[in-house]
Formats: C-alpha cells, sequence, structure tokens
C-alpha cells in the first residue's frame, strides 16, 4: 500500500473535492489576479493613447498661435512709392513697397553689403510685408516721407527659430537657417524687436503657400457653409423620416426594408458616400465641383441614418398614455404627433442631430472625393464657390514638406477639436437639462 | 428673371393666401363666433390654400428649370459647325463645358472658336427667355391653384384631412430617402463599375495580382489590363485590417470587461468617457499622428534593432486605426456584456467559480455571439476606413505579408484615382468605382451578417 498517496481508498467523494479545489486554488486565484491584471492594462493602454495623442497634438500647435513678428524703422520714401508724385489711392497701390521694405532691413543691418547676404536679409521677413504697408499708405498718405516703427511679418524660418523648434546646435549644413541668420535673428531678439504676437492672421487668412501667411478662415467658412447645407436638409428629413417610421408605419415588408436599409446605410463606408456624390450630384446634375453645396449634400446622405435612428429612439421614449391622451381629446395623428409627440421628443432629437453634425464636421474623405480638396486661397462667400473644409485643410497642410506646416496643421487640429468638444458638450447640456425620464 | 426671386415671390403669394383662405373660411360661416360649424379649424382653410398655391407652382418650376436647361443646351450644341455631331462623347462632353463657362462668365481658356463663343452667346439668350417664361408660367399656376383653393372653401370642405394628407405623403417620401440613397449608390457605382468591366474583364480585376492603373494612361497602355490586378489590394486591406483587430479587439474586450465587471464606480465614471473619447476625434487627426509619431518612432525601434521599417509601413497605419476602432468595439461589448442576465453570473458563482471563471466560462460565451457581430462591425469599419491609410500608408501595390513594408488599400486607391481632375473616360477613373463597388458589397455583407447576429443576440435574452 503506498502512503504517500493521499488517493486513500478510505477517503470519501466530499473529502476528495474538497482535496482538489484546496490544491487548486492557489492557481485558480493566481488566474483570478492575472485576468484582472489583463483589464488594468488594456484600460490603461486606451488611456495611455488618449494622452499620447492629445499631448502630441498640443505640444506641437500650441505653437501655432503665435507668431513672429519683426518690428523695423521704416521710412516711406517718395521715390519709392510715388516717383511721379501723383498721391491717388490707384497710383499708391502702384507703389514699390517692396523696395521700402528692403531698405528698412538694409538700414538696421547697415554692414550687409554682398547680394547673396542681401537676399538671405530680406528672406527673414514674409513675402507679405510690402502688401501691409501698402495698405496702411492707401489708407494714410501723409505718411510718405514720414519714418515710423512697423510690425513686419517675420518668414516661417524666422518664426520656427524663436519658438526653438530649429536649433543651432545642429551642424549647418543640415538645417535650413544658415549661422549668418542665425546671428541676425539674435540681434534682433536681443532688441526686443523680433516679437511673438497672437497669430491673429491664422483665423483672418485664407489658405497660403507661405506657412506664416496661411490661415484657416477659408477652411472654416467652408465648414460652416457645409454644415449649413447639412442642417437644413437632414434634420427635417431626418426628422420626417423618423416620424412617419415611428408613428404612422404599419409594420410590414416595405417597412422592415427601409428599417435594413436605414441600419445598413449607417455603416456604410463614408468614402463610398463620395463616390455617390461624384457619380449622381458632380457628373449627373452638373453640381459644380469642390462646392460646399455638394459637400453638404453628401454629408446629409451620410448622417441621416444617424438622425433618423436618433429621433426613432427620441420617439419611442415618449410613453404611449402622452399619445392616447391626445385621441383621447379628440386629436387627428398628424395633430398628436406635432403639437404633443414631437415637441416632447425635440431634446432627444437635437442631441443626437448635433452629435451626427459633430460627426460631418470632421468628416473628410467623402469630400475628397468630390474635388474639396484643391488649394483655394480665397474664403468663399456663396455656397457654389470653390470651398475646403477644416479637416480637409488639416490633410492638406499635413501633407506639404514645409516643416512650419506641421505646427499649423496641428493648430488647425486644435481649434477642430474645440469646435467639436463645443458641440458635444451642447448636446450633453440639451441631453441632461432637458430631456425628461418618464 | 432670376428663378430665386420667383420662387420669393411664390411663397410670399403662398403666405398671403393662407390669410386670404383663413379670413375666407370664417366669413363662409359668418365669424369667429360660428366657427364650429367648419369641419376643421379655420387655419387648416389657410393652410390648403397656402399649399394650392405654392406646391403645384414649385413643381413645374423645378421641372421646367431641368427640362429646360437640357433642351436649350441641345439646341445650342446643334448650331455648332459640323464636327460636333461626329465628335466622341468626350470631346462632345468638352466643347459643352467650354461652351457652359463662357455662357457663365468664366474667363477663356486660350483660343475659342467663333462658333463656341456664338453658341455661348445663344445660350445666354435662349437662357434668360427660358428663365422669364417659366417664372410667368409658375406665377400663373401659383395664382389659379391659389384662387381655385380659395373658392371652394366652404364649411364641409374637409380642410384638415387635405393638409395631413399632404403631410403624411411628405413624410412617406423623406423615409425613402434612404432607400432611394441605397439604390443610388448601387446604380452609380454599379454603372461606372460596370464601363470598366467592359475595358478591364471582372477576372483579371478581381484576381490579378499587379495593379498599376498610372501605366494604363499612356496612349500605347488602354487596354493593358494586366495592369488592373485588384488582389495587392485587398491583401493590403486585409492586413492593415487585421493588424488593426489585433490591436483593437484584446484592448477594447478586456478594458470592457474591466470597466463593466471589475472596476469601480469611480474609476468607471472616469475612465469610460475618456476612452469615448477616442471615438469622437476625426479619423484625419488620427492619420496625422500616424504619420507624425507613430511611423517615425516605428522606424526608430526597427533601426535600433537592425530591421528595416518602410516609412510608410502597414504596422504604423493598422496599430493607430486600431487605436480608433477601440472605443467602438469597447462600447458594443459593453452593452454585449451587460444584456448577460445575472441569474447566469449568479449561478456560476454558485457553483463557487471565481470572478474570471464566471467571466471566461459563463458570461463570454454567452455574449460571443453578440461579441462576435461587433467585431465585424468594426472589421468593416477598418476596411472602410480612409484617412488614416491615405496618410500613413503606401501608394504602390505589393503584395506582401510583412506589415513593416508598405502596402496601398482599396480606399487609397479609390482616392488617389479621384482626386485631381478626373476624365470619366478613362480606365483609371472607372476602376475607382469598381473598387468602390468591391468595398461596398464587402462591408455590406458584414454589416448584414452582423447586424442579425447582434439583433438575434440581444433578442435572446429579453
Amino acid at each position: 500500500m503506498n502512503n504517500t498517496n493521499n488517493a486513500t481508498p478510505f477517503e470519501t467523494r466530499g473529502q476528495r473535492t474538497q482535496r482538489l479545489v484546496a490544491a487548486s486554488l492557489k492557481r485558480r486565484y493566481r488566474a483570478e489576479l492575472r485576468f484582472r491584471t489583463y483589464g488594468i492594462v488594456a484600460v490603461t493602454l486606451g488611456l495611455l493613447f488618449v494622452v499620447v495623442l492629445f499631448s502630441t497634438i498640443i505640444s506641437k500647435g500650441i505653437g501655432a498661435f503665435k507668431q513672429a513678428y519683426v518690428t523695423l524703422d521704416v521710412t516711406y520714401s517718395a521715390a519709392d512709392i510715388a516717383p511721379d508724385g501723383k498721391l491717388a489711392p490707384a497710383d499708391l497701390a502702384q507703389g514699390d513697397y517692396e523696395a521700402v521694405v528692403k531698405a528698412a532691413l538694409r538700414n538696421r543691418f547697415s554692414d550687409v553689403t554682398e547680394r547673396d547676404e542681401k537676399r538671405k536679409l530680406y528672406g527673414l521677413l514674409s513675402n507679405s510685408a510690402d502688401t501691409i504697408l501698402r495698405d496702411r499708405v492707401v489708407k494714410n498718405p501723409q505718411l510718405i516721407g514720414t519714418t515710423e516703427r512697423v510690425a513686419l511679418l517675420a518668414s516661417d524660418r524666422v518664426d520656427l527659430v524663436v519658438k526653438g523648434r530649429i536649433s543651432q546646435n545642429t551642424p549647418e549644413a543640415d538645417r535650413t537657417v544658415s549661422d549668418l541668420e542665425f546671428g541676425w535673428i539674435q540681434a534682433l531678439l536681443a532688441e526686443h524687436r523680433l516679437k511673438e504676437q497672437f497669430n491673429t492672421g491664422l483665423f483672418t487668412h485664407g489658405d497660403s503657400r507661405e506657412p506664416e501667411q496661411a490661415g484657416i478662415l477659408g477652411a472654416l467658412v467652408g465648414s460652416m457653409l457645409t454644415l449649413l447645407v447639412t442642417v437644413c436638409l437632414s434634420l427635417p428629413i431626418g426628422v420626417a423620416a423618423a416620424v412617419y417610421l415611428e408613428e404612422f408605419a404599419v409594420r410590414n415588408r416595405y417597412t422592415d426594408f427601409i428599417e435594413v436599409n436605414i441600419n445598413n446605410l449607417a455603416a456604410v463606408p463614408s468614402i463610398v458616400f463620395g463616390l455617390l456624390g461624384l457619380a449622381v450630384f458632380i457628373q449627373f446634375f452638373g453640381l459644380p465641383r469642390s462646392a460646399p453645396i455638394v459637400g453638404g449634400l453628401v454629408l446629409t446622405l451620410m448622417t441621416l441614418p444617424t438622425i433618423i435612428i436618433a429621433s426613432r429612439a427620441a420617439l419611442k421614449a415618449v410613453p404611449p398614455a402622452i399619445r392616447q391622451a391626445a385621441f383621447g381629446m379628440g386629436a387627428s395623428p398628424v395633430q398628436m404627433v406635432t403639437h404633443h409627440v414631437l415637441p416632447l421628443a425635440m431634446p432627444g432629437i437635437l442631441t443626437g442631430a448635433i452629435i451626427g453634425m459633430a460627426r460631418a464636421l470632421g468628416e473628410s474623405a467623402p469630400l475628397l472625393m468630390i474635388g474639396m480638396v484643391a488649394f483655394i486661397a480665397d474664403v468663399p462667400r456663396a455656397l457654389s464657390d470653390s470651398a475646403t473644409v477644416l479637416p480637409v485643410q488639416i490633410y492638406l497642410w499635413s501633407s506639404s514638406s514645409e516643416q512650419a506646416f506641421v505646427e499649423r496643421t496641428s493648430g488647425a487640429i486644435i481649434v477642430l477639436l474645440i469646435f467639436l468638444l463645443l458641440m458635444n458638450a451642447l448636446a450633453m447640456i440639451l441631453r441632461n437639462r432637458f430631456e425628461r425620464r418618464w | 428673371m432670376q428663378n430665386l426671386s420667383v420662387i420669393i415671390a411664390i411663397l410670399g403669394l403662398s403666405a398671403m393666401s393662407y390669410w386670404l383662405g383663413r379670413r375666407r373660411s370664417i366669413a363662409v360661416v359668418g365669424g369667429l363666433r360660428s366657427a364650429a360649424q367648419l369641419h376643421s379649424l379655420p387655419g387648416y382653410y389657410g393652410v390648403l390654400t397656402g399649399l394650392w398655391c405654392a406646391v403645384p407652382a414649385l413643381l413645374l418650376l423645378a421641372v421646367w428649370h431641368v427640362v429646360g436647361q437640357h433642351h436649350i443646351l441641345d439646341v445650342v450644341m446643334s448650331h455648332l459647325s459640323g464636327d460636333y455631331l461626329t465628335a466622341s462623347a468626350g470631346q462632345r462632353r468638352l466643347l459643352m463645358d467650354e461652351v457652359l463657362r463662357l455662357a457663365h462668365g468664366g474667363a477663356a481658356l486660350g483660343d475659342v472658336r467663333p462658333d463656341v463663343r456664338a453658341a455661348a452667346q445663344e445660350w445666354i439668350r435662349l437662357d434668360a427667355l427660358s428663365r422669364t417664361a417659366g417664372g410667368l408660367v409658375a406665377l400663373s399656376v401659383s395664382l389659379i391653384g391659389a384662387s381655385v383653393a380659395w373658392s371652394r372653401i366652404s364649411p364641409t370642405l374637409r380642410a384638415r384631412n387635405g393638409v395631413e394628407w399632404v403631410v403624411k405623403l411628405a413624410l412617406v417620401l423623406c423615409s425613402l430617402i434612404a432607400i432611394l440613397t441605397t439604390v443610388g449608390i448601387i446604380l452609380s457605382v454599379l454603372y461606372e463599375a460596370l464601363r470598366f468591366f467592359h475595358l478591364v474583364p471582372i477576372f483579371k480585376f478581381l484576381l490579378g495580382t499587379s495593379w498599376s492603373p498610372q501605366l494604363a494612361t499612356r496612349a500605347d497602355q488602354v487596354g493593358s489590363s494586366g495592369a488592373f490586378g485588384a488582389v495587392p489590394l485587398f491583401a493590403g486591406t486585409a492586413l492593415i485590417a487585421l493588424i488593426a483587430m489585433l490591436v483593437a479587439v484584446p484592448i477594447g474586450l478586456l478594458s470592457a470587461i474591466y470597466l463593466s465587471e471589475y472596476a469601480d464606480r469611480r474609476v468607471r465614471t472616469v475612465a469610460k468617457p475618456l476612452l469615448e473619447l477616442l471615438a469622437g476625434i476625426p479619423t484625419v487627426v488620427y492619420g496625422f499622428f500616424a504619420v507624425l509619431t507613430v511611423g517615425p518612432l516605428l522606424r526608430g525601434v526597427g533601426q535600433a534593432l537592425g530591421v528595416a521599417v518602410s516609412a510608410e509601413s502597414a504596422l504604423a497605419a493598422g496599430l493607430v486605426m486600431g487605436i480608433m476602432i477601440v472605443p467602438f468595439v469597447s462600447s458594443l461589448a459593453d452593452d454585449m456584456l451587460t444584456a448577460v442576465p445575472l441569474g447566469l453570473r449568479n449561478g456560476a458563482y454558485a457553483l463557487g467559480a471565481t470572478k474570471s471563471e464566471t467571466i471566461r466560462r459563463v458570461v463570454l460565451p454567452a455574449a460571443l455571439p453578440g461579441i462576435v457581430g461587433g467585431v465585424l462591425l468594426a472589421v468593416s469599419r477598418a476596411i472602410g476606413e480612409t484617412m488614416i491609410v491615405v496618410m500613413a500608408a503606401g501608394l504602390t501595390a505589393k503584395l506582401t505579408a510583412n506589415p513593416l513594408e508598405a502596402v496601398t488599400t482599396v480606399t487609397v486607391q479609390i482616392v488617389s484615382l479621384l482626386v485631381g481632375d478626373s476624365e470619366f473616360d478613362s480606365p483609371k477613373t472607372l476602376s475607382a468605382f469598381a473598387l468602390g463597388l468591391v468595398l461596398f458589397f464587402a462591408t455590406l455583407v458584414l454589416n448584414i451578417i452582423a447586424l442579425r447576429i447582434v439583433r438575434r443576440y440581444s433578442e435572446q435574452y429579453k
């Protein structure tokens, strides 16, 4: 008989079970702990993504809200601006303001004489400096002949140096700013002539090939126009469709088919809606390419399923007693819906609609298909003008090779995220404040 | 006469006829006091009159505009010199566009043939004529409609029923748009795809292993169907979607389990909305993140390990796409887990199972169909996702299973084929629609299966 083995014939079944359970407990508790750890790791990873994503975007983009300006003593010499003495605005606008800017720079750095160096010196300023001076002179011709201190937009490379994105420690051959230029920039910084100011141009300019002049106004207006079309179409159509399906339709094959359709459309890739827009709205109906009206139509079709589903949920939440009470008072079905059910469901519907709009605001793939991806410097004024939208602007800037655009891209992303945050906060407030629990 | 001013005029007339109709309905019964003799409330008579005033006129105006524009273009183009009639469809289209651009005041591109310029002038004249005529007809129709409706107002007229009939019709039409959209997608994409399959046989497209659409635009390459083999694109899409799923499913599922089963309330109220933030971020931001941070990071790691990592590796795109899908998987899994009835859990606890054993042996198997459905929806989202891959994945089609190399996907190709000026006759442009068709049906099948599974499952425990 083997005494070391516990499996003696005298052991009862209950004892055996107890022994097996006790022996396995340690292992099972370890497994329990392991499983729990997996969960914690997964949640931590997810949160880590959020933190990394936001901190990357913010740290790269926060600089875009500041912009370097160079303050120079500008002498408005009559010889450059109005060589023939005519002072009408049209003549003044023809003046050679580039020469004025160059003279101001040469005046400050009088030791620069070589042609090559001069060209570099002029490169410190953005090429829009002359238009700033022109606008000032045309507005106030008395300036001619005087000298004043003007803050002029610095070029993107100077801006990057001031922000510390280009370091003098890297070998000269590996950076776009030479030692000579570093010297000038440091001299200007020491005199407090080179300063960072709030970048108003980001919000007042359209797109530009020059990073320091590029702004998001055009894209913002384009987004607003596109969203306007989307709201005006998708909200009434979506609510009407939801009201029909929820309040009037008899459940039959036909309404089931609509329902399956809506659920599927909600999961169709957005780019397919872009293909539809290209083939139907642009090719078939001949609407203009790149226009907010077409973008709005495409986004309408894309957001409709979301709005219909949210509206149906809101309508469903209104208790049947309301409907019966309305009928009891002699209301017709349409009156019951428009006077009672719809107003009660409105907060829920609007919450869903705002969330749908937030998604439409961030959408870019279908808009690439209909040509809202061109370089457009002008701010759109009408629904049929060529335009782009904020997410597509981000895409365009991100594919630019210039280093300064990385900062602009992140800045534009911050603006977009702020808009999305505001919309979602509005939806949350609507939900918390007005939605009734029955 | 501009269409917009006609529309505004009709709407103004309609508002006026609302007021007139309402007043007349009160007048026919002799004052508000006896309004109870009317079949409907006075407002309904007004609305009915207003509808009769506006709806037929606006419909007529729309039809007039569409038909008129087509007809005018036909008339104008038939005046062009003889070569128009014999020109190919593409050249006709170009000439038409030229005429229309000139007529709309666009700048001429280069030299304009005199007959084209004359045609543009003719177009302007006819267009103005048509607009004036259409506007006048529409206005008179609106007046006739309003006066007929106005004269028919009587105490027995069932105005409310009429108005409600129109409202219900509008509701039905709106719900039809969902079907119209699906039909529109299928028809438009299918039509262009069929044109493509005339140029390139469908089997060569679906089974060919070499993809280089750019070559086919050269004159001597047209019809060289070998360049339109889409298998590398399908493989690339599958590879990136697989990587995304390998990231999203474990993280999404495990965090859903932890948050719904283990975490206390405070952790949950903080962590859940934070994770859901990821769902609200536009995909273009993820794409930028992939290019800016993840791509260089992987490259750096690869260099440190002595492995060559492409700048546009499938791994970078897949990882970031996985992050994007995490909240999608976790919220769906969360729904499915909470749908499992408490009785099942309590039964397992009563048998002495630990929490993790209950979850793994009882809750997960019970929720499995729903979770599988959710994962299928996530796959469909991954293969249809565009911006991340457009920005972070490559353009060259390569048949490889190595996630460190650059691959391209169906959506990337659709975008690169259609962005910029595109003629609708070249196989290059049409192939984008063929790819779109494949994408649509692939996601459709996944969605239908997934939605069916999810629905059946969620009804199982009700």
